[in-house]
């Protein structure tokens, strides 16, 4: 009995120690080297994989950091500058300050909760939708109101508002990955900065219709008559294409524009109650060097 | 009888305006004439504000390959050259027409004479079909032209004329060969020629027995002309499947109808090459069903294209009933719901559809089953149900390996889906994001 114990024993033992030893080095022959650095950067990050960085995931990202040694051209913007200073301690480089960022819906949600010309009930789909027709409110540049943005976003940071079809970013959640952006087939959604107090100013629409045939669309609509344009003082506001754009790194947030739109399409948010005449808001300083990720034009 | 050879469905046919003989719808106070009423490019006004244009006259000039040339419609002064909403509501170039009296080109020949001879040789043919503007009237509005002009190395060697009018609802081509028979069988020897084939096959459902009977008999009297009657199947009339039911070809996947020898056209498209061709009469008129369950009277028109649903609706029926759910442009398996009734028809169109609320509501979707029948109803032997799950999960490499873009985008499998789920406005999408994959490889 012992015997037969001791014979399985030595058996199984010298098949171990044999594999042990080509298994050692079958590993010395494969050994992939990794820079633990890789994985210290993977472990900041806030891991959604949401591709907000143009990256695959937080790992790519984690990988694209460590190979290029600095934080230039790359950014965490659901991590945001926490993240970035954890990111630049790892690595041992300076970073820079950006602008927090937020979505911001440039479609007015006024109006499209009443007046519906059709009733779409297709693939519930924007990036579809689009492709059939103008939509439910009959705006071709409008918000089609299916929620592509909804099922794209990581942080469930955007929702629908059913009361009027169109969605409504909540600040505190939203990162500024963009990926909303990237998902609206019509290019509704930006990103802009947050600004001061979160208090910010923008054209919110994209219909680049003549005046007229705009305002038979929307009553809010951007004609593009360039009243804004004249009343800003700080050159911000740009009209092409019969819309108007207002540039975030130019605008003081003086809301000289908001009281000149005729159709009320330029919005003010976070503003306190018009009860008194708002103090303007001192100049804010010179843009950080990162990049702005969503010019329209780029998006476009 | 013969029919193609794989899925197919067959839906509800209601063809309750069969008996409606063609009426003539007369000519709106205003006239607005889209540039793009074909595939491809729009075409390039050549008309300004204060000309006088009279019915027949160019308007629209193909610049581009694909392209098509527009006629006016009706005699009066440009108002001006701008952009309009279609029906889709979607924004295109358009010319505006103030309509005054009834005056045509002095080249187009109006008596009701038939003339059979046409003495013209192949390419001059394709010539005036691209002069004329004719374009493909089964829906696709593919411009005539290029259609019939063969790329070297390839030989035609079957007409095919799609009579199957396998859409429900549908009768204006069953209209035309009951009242048209002897002009379409003189249009098919014109195509006939142009091709240089010896038969031109032209291939009707068997639920039309009347209009079988008809064209057979007229057929006799031209040479080179087989009528085909085909077991009522849907979708009959799209053009793989109708080369495959009437010569039993396939085509393969990413190849055209050209590739097996076959070519594919109307019966509508047939009427006006012969008017084109014979009559010198460009493509400024549509026949038209006006047709639903619920609406008083059914008509078929012949109109003045750019005359808008809601002049059309106003002459035939006076006013939608209030129930009224959808207006479609087409059958009930492929047309489009219309959003924007103040827009004007265009080539191609072939019905107005209008359609009660009960039954112009899709009904809500659930889970799928994998019950497989829409794999069993799709006649290009593909299988929604995987797209839509692929489509969904992002999987768009995935979709294009497994053939999406052979879809012909049917309706079959929606169709026939007993879980309601919109397969074909999935596979629509996916293939949407196929072409956009692909042209961003490039």
């Amino acid at each position: 009995m012992t015997q037969q114990i001791l014979i399985a024993v030595l058996v199984l033992g010298v098949i171990g120690a044999f594999f042990a030893v080509v298994l050692y080095f079958v590993a010395q022959k494969f050994k992939v080297v990794e820079d633990p650095l890789i994985d210290e950067v993977a472990e900041v990050l806030p891991g959604a994989n949401c591709g907000g960085c143009g990256k695959a995931g937080c790992r790519a990202f984690a990988e694209a950091c460590v190979a290029q040694g600095n934080l230039d051209g790359l950014r965490c913007a659901p991590g945001g500058d926490a993240v970035a200073q954890k990111i630049a301690q790892l690595l041992g480089c300076a970073v820079e300050q950006g602008e927090p960022q937020v979505a911001v819906v440039r479609c007015h949600p006024a109006n499209c909760g009443e007046k519906r010309l059709s009733n779409y009930d297709g693939l519930r789909s924007c990036a579809f939708q689009n492709t059939v027709y103008t939509g439910e409110n009959g705006c071709p540049f409008g918000c089609l109101g299916c929620g592509d943005c909804v099922a794209a976003c990581q942080f469930d940071a955007i929702h629908m508002d059913p009361a009027t079809g169109t969605p409504v970013v909540d600040e505190n959640k939203c990162t500024a990955c963009g990926a909303c952006a990237k998902a609206c087939p019509r290019r509704i959604i930006e990103l802009r900065n947050k600004g001061k107090k979160d208090r910010r100013v923008y054209v919110s629409c994209v219909n680049k219709e003549k005046g007229a045939q705009a305002m038979k669309t929307c009553a809010n609509a951007c004609i593009g008559c360039g009243k804004c344009a004249k009343v800003c003082p700080m050159e911000a506001i740009t009209i092409a294409d019969n819309l108007s754009y207002i540039d975030f790194n130019k605008c003081i947030a003086c809301r000289k524009c908001v009281t000149e739109c005729p159709t009320h399409a330029i919005v003010d948010v976070n503003f306190p109650a018009p009860a008194k005449k708002p103090e303007a808001p001192k100049p804010a300083e010179a843009p950080a060097a990162q990049p702005a990720p969503a010019a329209p034009q780029a998006n476009s | 009888m013969k029919t193609f050879k794989m899925g197919g469905v067959h839906p509800e046919e209601n063809k309750i305006s069969n008996d409606a003989a063609i009426e003539v719808m007369p000519v709106p106070q205003q006239m607005v004439v889209l540039m793009n009423q074909h595939l491809g490019a729009p075409a390039t006004p050549v008309v300004q504000k204060g000309d006088k244009v009279k019915v027949g006259q160019l308007i629209g000039e193909a610049q581009a390959f694909m392209c098509a040339n527009v006629h006016s419609p009706v005699s009066g002064t440009v108002l001006k050259v701008d952009t309009c909403k279609d029906a889709f509501g979607l924004t295109k170039p358009a010319v505006y027409i103030k309509v005054e009296g009834d005056e045509w080109m002095e080249t187009i020949d109006r008596t009701p004479d038939i003339k059979r001879e046409c003495t013209l040789e192949p390419k001059e043919i394709v010539a005036k079909l691209k002069e004329m503007g004719i374009v493909g009237l089964g829906g696709a509005t593919f411009p005539a032209h290029i259609k019939y002009s063969i790329p070297e190395g390839k030989k035609a060697e079957y007409l095919i004329i799609n009579a199957a009018e396998c859409e429900p609802y549908l009768t204006s081509d069953y209209r035309v060969m009951m009242e048209h028979a002897e002009e379409v069988c003189i249009g098919v020897s014109i195509l006939r020629k142009a091709l240089g084939v010896p038969n031109a096959y032209i291939g009707i459902e068997s639920n039309k027995t009347l209009a079988i009977q008809k064209m057979q008999d007229m057929a006799k009297q031209f040479e080179g002309i087989i009528v085909e009657p085909l077991k009522v199947k849907y979708p009959q009339g799209a053009e793989k499947q109708l080369i495959n039911a009437v010569t039993g070809r396939k085509v393969p996947s990413g190849k055209l109808p050209i590739d097996v020898g076959c070519v594919v056209s109307n019966l509508g498209t047939a009427f006006s090459v012969y008017e084109a061709i014979q009559k010198n009469k460009p493509l400024i008129e549509n026949i038209l069903t006006v047709t639903g369950k619920k609406l008083p009277s059914q008509h078929n028109y012949v109109v003045r294209i750019g005359t808008t649903y809601n002049d059309i609706i106003k002459h035939s029926i006076g006013e939608l009933p209030a129930t009224t759910g959808k207006v479609i442009s087409g059958g009930t398996m492929m047309g489009k719901a219309v959003v924007n009734l103040d827009a004007p028809t265009v080539k191609g169109n072939s019905s107005v559809l209008v359609m009660d609320e009960g039954e112009a509501r899709r009904s809500p979707e659930t889970a799928c089953i994998r019950c497989g029948k829409c794999m069993h109803a799709c006649p290009m032997g593909l299988e929604p149900y995987l797209f839509s799950s692929l489509v969904k999960n992002g999987r768009i490499e995935e979709a294009k390996e497994h053939n999406i873009l052979d879809c012909i985008e049917c309706g079959c499998c929606f169709f026939s889906c007993p879980a309601n789920k919109p397969l074909t406005d999935e596979i629509r999408l996916g293939k949407n994001r196929v072409r956009a994959m692909m042209a961003a490889k490039k």
